[in-house]
């Protein structure tokens, strides 16, 4: 019978690899909701920003004069985008425990680390790829329908912004990298909890419900300290073009932001390790 | 071959399997036998390394199950029905197990036409029957061309010319030198289709012994009598240390002695006999005998309450 595979001698740890990020990645592409998902998130981005572009120019006054930011405006769907890539981070595994599909999986790739890594990079390439062809759309497509408004004239400049204006090129490019993140954060959600409807709770529980549980039971002061290092005020300093006062700054918010995935995904990798599929 | 070494899982308080110890060799179809709830699907799933033993191991050819780097080119396994991802095509689900050990392309579409689901390979396996979804779970047991195959209760949900195809399909396996371990709780299916049996009950080992060993096995035979002066015949044999079952006709059911002594021992006494008889029970017989103790859910006449058996996990 003609051999099936490659001998066994020759099978290397990166040959390994690279077969399972290509099984992770067939999966990935093979299911309809990755695609809807992910249209969902461009279109959200790209819409949000265009219709802002649209609507808000004919709402400006006065006192918007020091704030109006053509490039923070073509990036607001960002906000929404997070929704999709945040469940399809989470979808990712728990998909596999629903269906028992995980079965399959382990029995194939018993090094269930490498396994979790693989669908990790597979899906954290792709939310980076799509995360920025869809904040690069939404500011280009925002700032050609700003171009085309009359700027009001108390405004005193035009109402779109450039590529190589400062902050803005690290913005538009930072909301990929946070899309990228949070859905990296969803996937380790989605190991240690394992149930779809679980993950994707504690997932947004952490974005936007501890922003307001701080603001039920903390004082002023305690929250300016604490509030910068909550999940989402942090990421989203990345893809924010001026930061705030309070805010970590850019790099460090992300910075932030990258540990709650990392201490996601490394207890993620125990749990896969230790329980049993 | 598969080895089993004190395998033992406990959920809870629990015991699933129980200090168990078998070999499965290789070129015959053995068979898993045992109640619903015995604990086969758990045994399983610890040889394949899903479920990690609370004591005791298993090896498949010699190595632990997750030492293997490309182990669908040495176990193939069927699990459980329609462990599948409902929006994947057929295809695609064999194909992303296929690429995870470097195993072909081309081998999808063989193992998809052994099973005959080439028409509805590019469909959603969400819309396929228990049957098709069988069918599909044994396709990719075969994607690695393994010389070990392990499948659990492929007859369910198949219809009578499914459970013809996977019988010839085990024999044809096991043929080809390869192990084939085999669960199911329906002896009759073991009979015809099994060569040796690995039988448990609540997680314990009650019997491995071939399936010709097994119908002709002392434990399973018993000698029918009938008389007038039962009750007499009863109370002799009892003094004996032998038990008697008197049957719903009014006959008695004698084990673990020959005819001839209950013939004598009837006739030192005088009694009338109206008949004496040996007869080998069946296997479902014996098998019913041997996991009476160890079965979770009986009804009063000590038949297996389909209704209260409950579906294995």
């Amino acid at each position: 019978m003609e051999a099936i595979n490659t001998p066994q001698a020759a099978y290397s740890p990166l040959t390994e690899f690279s077969n399972v990020l290509r099984s992770e990645f067939t999966k990935l592409r093979s299911v309809r909701s990755t695609y809807w998902t992910l249209f969902t998130a461009v279109i959200l981005t790209i819409g949000l920003g265009a219709i802002a572009a649209v609507v808000v120019p004919g709402h400006l006054h006065l006192e918007d004069r020091a704030t109006f930011n053509g490039a923070r405006l073509s990036l607001g769907g960002v906000n929404l985008a997070q929704i999709a890539i945040g469940v399809l981070g989470v979808l990712v595994i728990t998909s596999e425990y629903g269906t028992g599909m995980i079965r399959a999986t382990i029995s194939a790739v018993p090094q269930r680390r490498m396994l979790l890594a693989a669908k990790g990079v597979v899906f954290a390439v792709t939310a980076l790829v799509v995360g920025e062809v869809a904040s690069f759309a939404a500011f280009f497509v925002t700032q050609a329908i700003l171009a085309g408004q009359h700027p009001p004239a108390f405004l005193g400049r035009n109402l779109q912004a450039s590529i190589s204006d400062p902050g803005v090129l690290r913005a538009v490019a930072g909301a990929g990298l946070y899309l990228a993140v949070l859905g990296l954060l969803g996937l380790g959600l989605g190991t240690i909890i394992r149930a779809s409807a679980g993950a994707i709770s504690a997932l947004f529980g952490l974005l936007f419900v501890l922003p307001i549980f701080s603001a039920a039971v903390l004082s002023p002061s305690e929250q300016n300290t604490i509030n910068p290092y909550l999940p989402f005020n942090a990421g989203r300093d990345i893809f924010t073009v001026h930061a705030g006062s309070g805010d970590l700054g850019p790099w460090s918010g992300f910075g932030v932001f990258c540990i709650y995935a990392v201490v996601a995904l490394v207890v993620a990798c125990v749990v896969i390790k230790r329980r049993d599929a | 071959m598969i080895e089993a070494f004190g395998l033992t899982k406990r959920y809870g308080d629990k015991l699933a399997v129980d200090d168990l110890s078998f070999t499965v060799p290789a070129g015959q179809v053995t068979g898993f036998l045992g109640p619903n709830g015995a604990g086969k699907s758990t045994t399983m799933r610890m040889v394949l390394g899903l479920d990690a033993p609370t004591a005791g191991s298993v090896t498949v050819n010699g190595r632990p199950y997750v030492e293997y780097r490309r182990p669908l080119l040495e176990v193939g396994a069927l699990l459980e029905a329609k462990a599948i991802h409902d929006g994947r095509s057929a295809y695609n689900h064999l194909l992303c197990l296929a690429q995870s050990n470097g195993i072909r392309r081309s081998r999808v579409d063989e193992a998809l036409d052994t099973v005959g689901l080439r028409e509805v390979a590019r469909k959603r396996s969400g819309g396929f029957s228990l049957g098709m979804g069988q069918r599909l779970g044994i396709a990719a047991a075969l994607l690695g061309d393994p010389k070990v195959l392990m499948f659990d209760e492929p007859v369910n949900g198949l219809d009578p010319e499914g459970v013809l195809w996977i019988r010839n399909l085990l024999k044809k396996l096991a043929g080809e030198g390869r192990t084939v371990f085999v669960s199911s709780h329906l002896m009759s299916e073991m009979s015809i289709t099994a060569d040796r049996l690995v039988i448990i009950g609540r997680g314990r080992l009650i019997a491995e012994t071939t399936v010709d060993e097994f119908l002709k096995g002392g434990t399973g035979n018993f000698v029918r009598v009938r008389s007038p002066q039962a009750d007499q015949l009863v109370r002799l044999l009892k003094a004996q240390g032998v038990t008697a079952v008197r049957d719903p006709d009014g006959a008695l059911s004698v084990t673990g002695v020959k005819l001839e002594a209950v013939g004598d021992l009837a006739g030192a006494n005088g009694l009338t006999l109206h008949e004496l008889s040996a007869h080998t029970a069946s296997l479902e017989d014996t098998f019913m005998e041997l996991t009476r103790d160890s079965v979770d859910f009986r009804t009063d006449d000590g038949a297996l309450d389909p209704a209260l058996v409950p579906a294995e996990s």
